[in-house]
């Protein structure tokens, strides 16, 4: 395993990036996504009017790849319509399970393209995968579990 | 690589290209040569259902059970009829719970545990306090990670009915004070259930000595395979707790309406037993026997004494629980500043050591520690100094990996 390709710059950077930690004014949507077995714990907002994602942020606390993964994404899916991340959330996917390798394509993804070295680390695909996990789940309508005892 | 490690394949294989430097043996310990030949020893000579066939080779893969039985029995110092083989510890405790805590525990008792247990000795409590009415009160440690004796004073009282206990953490590594309990629990007429978990395979568990009602452990921490480990019950309590799981060889005689059960221990192991992993199981007792614990204590301590001392000299870690060696059953709980336990244990994976992060199984504590997670290093028999040492220098890399200065 090289950790180089892991842990690049753009990661390690975004990891503590502030810019996306953050609660979002008069959000429409707010999902927890949770790595049960790691812990991994964020909470995505969201302000999604008329089909198109005017606001993105999230709290919680992971590793810096799970945190890194989130603040990328939020990056690359404020400003565009709900459509258009649907489709960018699918290729990363693609890109994380390896079925998508090609260079033009994941040129889409932005930054975010510094994630592929997890597509070789089944261990921390759950991490890269999980705000965007949560993203799919918020975008579909998912409603937030309640805690039971 | 020594003549111990030469007795477990897995170690001679490399990981990554590189010697495998297993430290996360409070999650699971690697087998010897000796456990898997038992097994496949079993399966290739006596494998029949036990209890069932009059043929000579049912009645050997009977005596395989409960030899396996007895040689279990004998390591934590029980009768061999107070000892129900389970799958692992979670099996156990849940058993406990169902067969014990459901029918015996009513609204208004009190269910005492440490906020360090593991979800295995915690949610089974959980679903008992839901379904009875009794309340769960948690023991904090103090700082130092101990359970103070003001601490069991305060919370076990005359409405504890039922006190359930890890005897070592298997986060802070720390025994806890299991003859104050016990006394505690006796004065007020309590059961006291053991979660030996994470002591069984660092120290001699006497049951009787403890004086402890049920005990529960593991095989596969303790060299044997996955899906065997054994509870233990006092006699006089099992004879009065119902079956947990029903069905096949747990009966004297079924009729339309109505059934008899088997004696203890057999009422309680429905179903075909895992006749290969107790004869694992009893394998990995052997192992340890021809150790001796003197030598496995003094090895354990010697390595996490290794390790505290080599941690405590690298800026920016922090060890929770009291960083005591002797006191210690060979875990260490640890988090670099500014770093996720996962990126720690990624970074320490490259160099071919494996160890744990996350929450260990024990969110109540992890909220308490005021942390999500942390990383553990735990130590076997097969651990050597080179493998702390190896450990350490990866430690000391982490927060440059993560643009973190040096």
């Amino acid at each position: 395993m090289e950790l180089n390709a892991l842990y690049n710059q753009i990661i390690v950077e975004n990891s503590r990036a502030p810019q996306n930690r953050r609660k979002v004014e008069d959000a429409t949507i707010a999902l927890e996504g949770v790595n049960p077995s790691c812990g991994d714990d964020i909470v995505l907002e969201l302000r999604v009017k008329e089909g198109v994602i005017e606001d993105a942020g999230f709290t919680g606390d992971g590793c810096a790849i799970s945190q890194a993964s989130a603040s990328l994404m939020i990056d690359l899916v404020k400003g565009r319509t709900v459509e258009d991340a649907r489709e960018l959330l699918h290729l990363f996917f693609g890109m994380i399970k390896g079925e998508v390798a090609d260079e033009t394509r994941l040129e889409e993804l932005e930054d975010a393209v510094a994630l592929q070295g997890v597509s070789h680390m089944p261990a921390r695909v759950k991490c890269a995968v999980l705000a965007w996990h949560t993203l799919e789940e918020a975008l579909d309508g998912k409603q937030p579990q309640e805690l039971r005892l | 690589m020594n003549e111990l490690q030469k007795q477990f394949p897995i170690l001679t294989v490399p990981e990554n290209g590189k010697r495998l430097i297993y430290l996360d043996n409070a999650a699971t310990t690697q087998k010897p040569l000796s456990v898997l030949k038992a097994v496949e020893d079993y399966y290739r000579q006596d494998n029949a259902n036990p209890h069932r066939g009059v043929y000579e080779l049912g009645v050997r893969a009977t005596d395989a059970h409960e030899n396996a039985r007895v040689a279990v029995a004998r390591f934590l110092h029980a009768a061999p009829e107070e000892l129900i083989f389970t799958q692992n510890t979670s099996e156990g405790l849940n058993l406990v719970a169902y067969s014990y805590g459901l029918e015996f525990l009513k609204a208004g008792d009190e269910i005492a545990l440490s906020v360090a247990e593991h979800h295995s000795n915690l949610v089974p409590w959980q679903r008992v306090a839901k379904a009875t009415g009794a309340k769960l009160v948690y023991f904090y440690p103090g700082p130092d990670g101990r359970l103070s004796e003001e601490e069991l004073d305060r919370k076990i009282t005359d409405r504890t009915r039922l006190v359930a206990i890890a005897q070592v953490s298997n986060v802070l590594g720390l025994e806890a004070p299991v003859a104050s309990v016990v006394r505690r629990a006796r004065a007020v007429g309590a059961v006291v259930v053991l979660d030996c978990a994470q002591s069984a395979p660092h120290l001699p568990v006497d049951v009787k000595a403890l004086d402890v009602d049920f005990a529960a452990f593991s095989g596969h921490k303790l060299y044997a395979p996955m899906g065997v480990g054994a509870l233990y019950g006092k006699k006089a309590l099992l004879e009065k707790m119902p079956p947990f799981l029903s069905g096949g060889d747990m009966i004297a005689s079924v009729h339309e309406q109505s059934v008899s059960y088997a004696e203890i221990p057999r009422c309680f192991e429905a179903g075909t037993r895992n006749v290969g992993g107790e004869v694992g199981l009893e394998a990995a007792i052997r192992f340890m026997d021809s150790l001796g614990w003197e030598q496995i204590q003094a090895h354990e301590k010697a390595l996490t004494a290794r390790a505290l001392k080599g941690l405590a000299a690298i800026p920016h870690i922090t060890v929770y629980g009291e960083p005591v060696p002797e006191e210690r059953c060979g875990v260490i709980s640890f988090n670099v500043d500014g770093v996720h336990p996962h990126d720690t244990a990624t970074i320490l994976d490259a160099s071919g050591i494996a160890v744990r992060a996350g929450h260990h199984c024990a969110q109540p504590l992890m909220e308490f520690l005021g942390i999500t997670a942390c990383a553990r290093a735990s130590f076997a028999v097969y651990n050597t100094e080179e493998d702390v040492d190896a450990f350490l220098s990866s430690v000391e890399q982490v927060r440059r990996w993560m643009g973190l200065g040096t």
